[in-house]
């Protein structure tokens, strides 16, 4: 017999279900008193479909999220990959020598110029790149001509879905050394340049790319929170004597604030990851000097130096500081009174 | 207000307007400067060429001859004689060809399974008072605040002897916990009442899911399997780790080597060596190879990504 001949109540059913929002994913409920009440095996023979149905993805994130995080362990030793064909018995069988990995990296000036670097371009996309979205989805919400903005918010998506690969490749053809807007200075007379192999610019050309590739894509969320403004209240403010610009100050603005809040607080928790892919398929071009960030100094030590333990001490100092931030950023969240991430 | 109602004015009011005119404004709200509307077009207009010029000129150099792209010194703005030269030696046999074989097969077989997984987790999570619900959500959702680090990955994959298989491209990235979300936020806004009645008619939770959930949730999924899907298409870290072999790439890594590296395909190097084709035709023909799924499909989704991006944005 199936699950069916224990069913759910409908209480049970409207209050749990019905409303999305009344949960949230780390608050105990108390409506699950009620189930309660059924004995433990009562309920796995009513739920043990849709323990079966959760347990692919589950077992997916355990192997490829969890079961790696014991790998860590490498940064406490002195990993040789060559004792055994598999990794993990290698692991097992490599001395251990403390925080001997911890004390190179900090003492490696490379490894804070990859702090430095990743820091820099994270301040750089947080000015030149965040606010964008916003002006953008301000443009376009002031749009009234559904066609217009359909079309323009079709092409403004499009990029988002290209791959890192031929974003860089599609600037390469514009501003690279063999690009058309050098060969048509050249043909002119004038001397051509090649933006894409010179270390000075690179952290605004990195910029430049993200806002290309995905600043039409944040526009969504910020369209949609427009979207849900009641136009009482921009009413309201008329009736008031609100010109265009008051209204959008006292109306528009607030209305985006809890947005701009969430959003500001997922990328400062994310401060340390900036475009891995992006960069390191720039790195050879302009040099480790510029383009160097955590995220490659580790790919560099670990994959291609077959450093293992270093590079795995270098991650976990990177994963532990990113913890760090995306708490503390939430925190600050909360104290602003905006919800962040996850609820109090 | 006048207190004379106008008919022909609520006529005119009341018709949906062309698509060129403007909806009506509201009463309070003031017509917009001339210089105001030019502003926002040119802004507008400016971003969207932004957008379009250099797929644009893309699109237009892998269509053009030897001929015009020797006489345009690089680069072709404005298509002359159009060829598709470039396309049938590309897909005439040899690397890229079998690269773009390979990208379509793990693309595809991917969102399958990453979507099975996904929808079948979406939904055993949505009914939130069943047994273990909290833990299981908990132990994906935590995920999202932590990585395990690319060394140990590239460890644990190199010991289940993932290495060199298609599997590497799959596996470790086939779920994607924000999607799951989304799905799942999804399925709890489906009225109770229908799941409850389908229920109380016998149904269990596969036919439930199969026959009611999702004909009900047709646009979400559409939008989830095209995230997964173009992230299966544009993946080539994990080749560039995991695989060797070079005739085991997908056509991201081929594109790599093809522009970035300025090495020409095996297969084709021969017909550019004697002049048939420009190299350049080549490389831009191997990059609207790339993006055309992408650029074809994703408009038809795009009405739908409201509703995902916000649901899991807001949810986090």
């Amino acid at each position: 017999m199936s699950n069916s001949t224990v069913p759910r109540s409908r209480a049970e059913a409207t209050t749990t279900e019905a409303d999305p929002r009344a949960e949230a994913p780390a608050g105990g409920r108390p409506e699950e008193k009620a189930s309660g009440r059924l004995s433990l095996r009562l309920r796995f023979r009513r739920d043990r479909t849709l323990i079966l149905m959760t347990l692919p993805a589950v077992l997916l994130v355990l192997v490829f999220n969890y079961v790696p995080i014991l790998g860590n362990v490498v940064a406490f030793q002195e990993y040789d990959p060559y004792v055994s064909e598999n990794g993990f018995v290698a692991m097992l069988e490599s001395p251990w020598v403390g925080i001997e990995q911890f004390e190179r990296i900090f003492a490696d000036s490379a490894f804070w110029d990859a702090v430095q670097n990743t820091l820099v371009l994270f301040s750089l996309q947080l000015v030149l790149f965040f606010p964008i979205p916003i002006v953008l989805a301000l443009l376009i919400n002031s749009v009234i001509r559904p066609r217009i903005r359909a079309v323009s918010q079709a092409i403004l998506y499009l990029p988002h879905f290209f791959s890192w690969v031929l974003v860089i490749t599609v600037f390469q053809q514009i501003f690279g050394g063999a690009g058309i807007i050098a060969q048509t200075l050249r043909r002119h007379g004038y001397e051509g340049f090649d933006l894409m192999t010179d270390p000075g610019i690179f952290k605004f050309l990195v910029t430049a790319e993200g806002v290309w590739k995905d600043a039409g894509w944040g526009v969504i969320v910020f369209l949609a929170a427009l979207a849900s403004v009641s136009p009482d209240l921009y009413e309201a403010a008329a009736m008031d004597g609100a010109g265009r610009w008051r209204r959008m100050w006292h109306v528009t603005l607030p209305a985006l604030r809890p947005v701009i809040a969430l959003l500001l607080v997922l990328r400062v928790g994310d401060a340390l990851t900036v475009g891995f892919e992006q960069i390191l398929l720039q790195r050879d071009a302009v040099g480790p000097g510029a383009a160097e960030v955590l995220d490659t100094y580790v790919w560099w030590n670990g994959v291609r130096n077959q450093d293992f333990s270093y590079a795995a001490a270098a991650g976990l100092i990177k994963g532990l500081v990113s913890v760090a931030l995306v708490l503390a950023a939430n925190k600050v969240a909360h104290f602003m009174g905006e919800q962040g991430v996850y609820k109090k | 207000m006048t207190a004379v109602i106008d008919k022909a004015a609520l006529d005119e009011a009341a018709r949906e307007p062309r698509w060129w005119q403007a909806p009506p404004r509201p009463v309070w709200e003031d017509e917009p400067s001339k210089a105001g509307v030019a502003g926002k077009g040119i802004v507008l207009a400016g971003a969207c060429l932004a957008v379009l010029f250099p797929l644009w000129i893309v699109i237009v150099t892998s269509l053009s001859s030897k001929r015009t792209i020797t006489e345009a010194g690089g680069l072709v703005l404005i298509p002359k004689d159009i060829t598709f030269i470039a396309y049938q030696e590309l897909l005439s046999g040899g690397q890229v060809t079998r690269a773009a074989i390979v990208s379509v097969c793990v693309t595809l077989a991917g969102t399958l399974f990453s979507m099975a997984v996904s929808v079948l987790a979406a939904y055993g999570l949505s009914r939130s008072g069943s047994l273990g619900h909290r833990w299981l959500l908990m132990t994906l959702l935590a995920t999202m605040f932590f990585g395990a680090g690319l060394i140990p990955t590239y460890l644990l994959v190199q010991s289940l002897g993932l290495t060199d298989t298609y599997l590497a491209l799959i596996l470790p990235s086939a779920v994607s916990v924000f999607n799951i979300l989304v799905l799942r936020a999804f399925f709890m806004g489906i009225s109770p009442e229908l799941v409850d009645s389908a229920r109380i008619d016998g149904a269990g939770d596969w036919r439930i899911l199969w026959q009611i959930i999702i004909p009900l949730s047709r646009a979400v999924i559409a939008v989830i399997t095209l995230f997964y899907a173009v992230g299966y298409w544009s993946a080539w870290f994990n080749a560039s780790i995991y695989l060797s072999d070079q005739s085991m790439m997908p056509l991201q890594n081929v594109m790599i080597q093809l522009v970035q590296k300025q090495e020409a395909p095996v297969g084709v190097s021969q017909a550019i060596k004697t002049g048939q084709i420009s190299a350049l035709a080549i490389q831009m023909a191997v990059m609207v190879m790339a993006l055309l799924p992408v650029a074809v499909i994703s408009p038809f989704v795009q009405k739908h990504f409201k509703k995902g991006m916000l649901t899991g944005a807001v949810k986090g």
